[in-house]
């Protein structure tokens, strides 16, 4: 397609694991999102309806502890989206559109909920 | 649902609502063959970002497909991109490609969308004279504006907003002209025109209203808009946002019911039993509107998807979803719910010096929509509140010590 970028991007790598325990290790651009990340493997648990506007809430993961405290702290938007999420909020709970990946996240592990709606 | 050995669903159009429809069905348990035919060369991909991440450069353009081409084999949804529907055959039960090729169908989804309503003045093919739709459209934007030094934008809409936010933001020179006295009239009260209007003046951008063009000159391209007022202004680029007409050819040559687009009951289904239409081509009974309405929207193209996915796949509801819209310009994002068209009242929560402010629309004492900016909490618990019917007086949605949330979920 001709939109799609020729330039060879540098990866890191992120840990899908579904609700019923199934994983999927998948090489992600960085700079982009862990939702982008997602679509782009086929990811199931993620529906990603606005395309990363924080508009649906339908890209909800919990994120593993280890990483926690490395991610870019929850904006006011993500927070009320948040309140909104189908399965039910915990205190790894993340939007995955907000959440841009950097080296330093090489090796990030995500679970997806049950349900997105 | 066993669909084995039918012809299976066909979707016209693979835009937003055409790819949602397909993935729908499945997500629905429908186990029969789908097509998903669309005349652009892409695969289906988004459009919001188009005027928005996309265009400012700030989006990997990889990610702007909706799903990777795997998503479509993985999902035996077959994919026929660069081909166009010519005919529906609604007793034979057949659509029929421009190659002559015909597919039978069980079901068919009309998902056609829109397209851009063109410019008729003089000079308006000139290169340079833009629009913005499809991907290829948005590159050539880019391209464009790269070289441009100054830039006029035709509508004040959300995507002429949003591209005059973006040049505006590249240190382009911006004239945006509107037909009207403000920005963004059909959708949003005056308060919202005119705090949106001097966040562009502050950085920039210049409007010309109650003027319409008239004509544009140039040699090679464009050079000049000349404006209904008299006055001219020099561009190396022109972008034309003046709203869309929906693709509805289609089914009026099928003989299908069409007027502000295809005419579709509750159930969005045409008069032909088991053809439905959905998204920005789809005028359907809408109880936010009161009435008939074509709605130009992700939230309205992906909640039709669903609905008619879910009747095929056996489980038959009336679609009734709060419509839902969102435009990013600068650093700010306005969200809408409902649809505030016909308000008799409005009540502004907030402060617009604060830049944090929402707008709640009444008709007859009832809420009709909320508009916010950057207050993200009352953009929820307004879908909540009209997805419920719940109601609140003007004077309570003004008190900042009333407690929306618990309003939502006490009352319903
Ligand atoms: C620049 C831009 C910014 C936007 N921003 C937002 C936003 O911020 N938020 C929001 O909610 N909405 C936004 N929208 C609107 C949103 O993108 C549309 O509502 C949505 O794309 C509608 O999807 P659709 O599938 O109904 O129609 P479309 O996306 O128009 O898709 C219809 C497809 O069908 C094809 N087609 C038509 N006729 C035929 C035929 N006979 N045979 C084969 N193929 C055919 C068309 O070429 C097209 O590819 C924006 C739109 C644009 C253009
Ligand atoms: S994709 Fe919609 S909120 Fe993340």
């Amino acid at each position: 397609m001709s939109f799609f970028s020729k330039k060879p991007k540098e990866t890191v790598s992120v840990t899908y694991v579904s609700h019923n325990g199934a994983v999927r290790e998948v090489a992600v651009p960085v700079e982009n999102t862990v939702m982008e990340g997602a679509v782009a493997n086929n990811i199931e648990g993620i529906v990603a309806e606005c395309g990363g506007s924080c508009m649906c809430a339908t890209c909800h993961v919990y994120v593993d502890e280890a990483f926690l405290g490395q991610l870019e702290p929850i904006a006011e938007n993500e927070e009320e989206m948040l309140g909104n999420t189908a399965a039910p909020r915990q205190a790894n709970s993340r939007l995955a559109c907000q959440l841009k990946l950097t080296k330093a996240l090489n090796g990030l592990r995500v679970t997806t909920p049950p349900n997105q709606q | 649902m066993d669909g084995a050995g039918r012809a299976g669903v066909v979707i016209a159009g693979a835009g937003q609502s055409g790819f949602q429809a397909a993935f729908s069905l499945r997500t629905e348990g429908y186990d029969g063959p789908i097509t998903l035919i669309g005349d652009e060369p892409h695969i289906p991909y988004q459009r919001p970002p188009l005027s928005k991440d996309f265009m400012a450069g700030k989006m990997d353009p990889d990610s702007l497909p909706l799903r990777p081409e795997s998503f479509y084999e993985a999902q035996r949804i077959e994919l026929r991109m660069g081909e166009r529907i010519e005919a529906i055959e609604t007793a034979g039960r057949a659509v029929v490609l421009a190659s002559g090729e015909r597919l039978p169908f069980d079901s068919l989804i009309l998902a056609t969308g829109a397209r851009n309503r063109r410019l008729t003045v003089p000079g308006a093919e000139l290169p340079g004279v833009c629009y913005l739709r499809s991907v290829d459209e948005a590159v050539a934007i880019q391209e464009r504006l790269e070289a441009a030094r100054r830039v006029v934008i035709i509508g004040g809409g959300f995507i002429g907003l949003e591209m005059a936010a973006i040049a505006a933001a590249q240190g382009r020179e911006v004239v945006v002209v509107e037909a009207q006295s403000r920005v963004m009239p059909r959708v949003v009260a005056p308060v919202i025109s005119a705090f949106f209007q001097e966040t562009h003046e502050a950085r920039g951008v210049r409007f010309a209203f109650n003027a319409a063009v008239t004509e544009l000159r140039g040699a090679a391209s464009v050079e000049f808009a000349h404006l209904s007022d008299g006055s001219m202004y020099a561009a190396e680029l022109v972008v034309v946002g003046i709203g869309v007409v929906p693709n509805m050819e289609l089914a009026a040559r099928a003989g299908l019911e069409v007027g502000n687009g295809i005419r579709v009951d509750e159930y969005l289904e045409t008069g032909a039993p088991g053809i439905y239409a959905i998204g920005d081509c789809a005028w359907h009974p809408n109880r936010f509107a009161g009435g008939l309405a074509r709605i130009e929207s992700v939230q309205n193209g992906v909640d039709q998807a669903r609905c008619v996915a879910a009747t095929i796949a056996g489980k038959r509801a009336p679609y009734d979803a709060v419509p839902w819209f969102w435009t990013d310009q600068f650093d700010l994002k306005l969200q809408m719910a409902g649809l505030s068209s016909g308000f008799d009242e409005v009540v502004v929560r907030g402060e617009a010096a604060s830049r944090r402010f929402s707008v709640f629309y009444f008709r007859e004492g009832k809420l009709l929509a909320v508009d916010s900016i950057n207050r993200p909490g009352d953009h929820l618990v307004a879908r909540k509140l009209l997805v419920a019917g719940v109601e609140i007086t003007g004077a309570e949605a003004g008190d900042p010590g009333f407690d929306l949330k618990t309003a939502a979920a006490s009352r319903t």
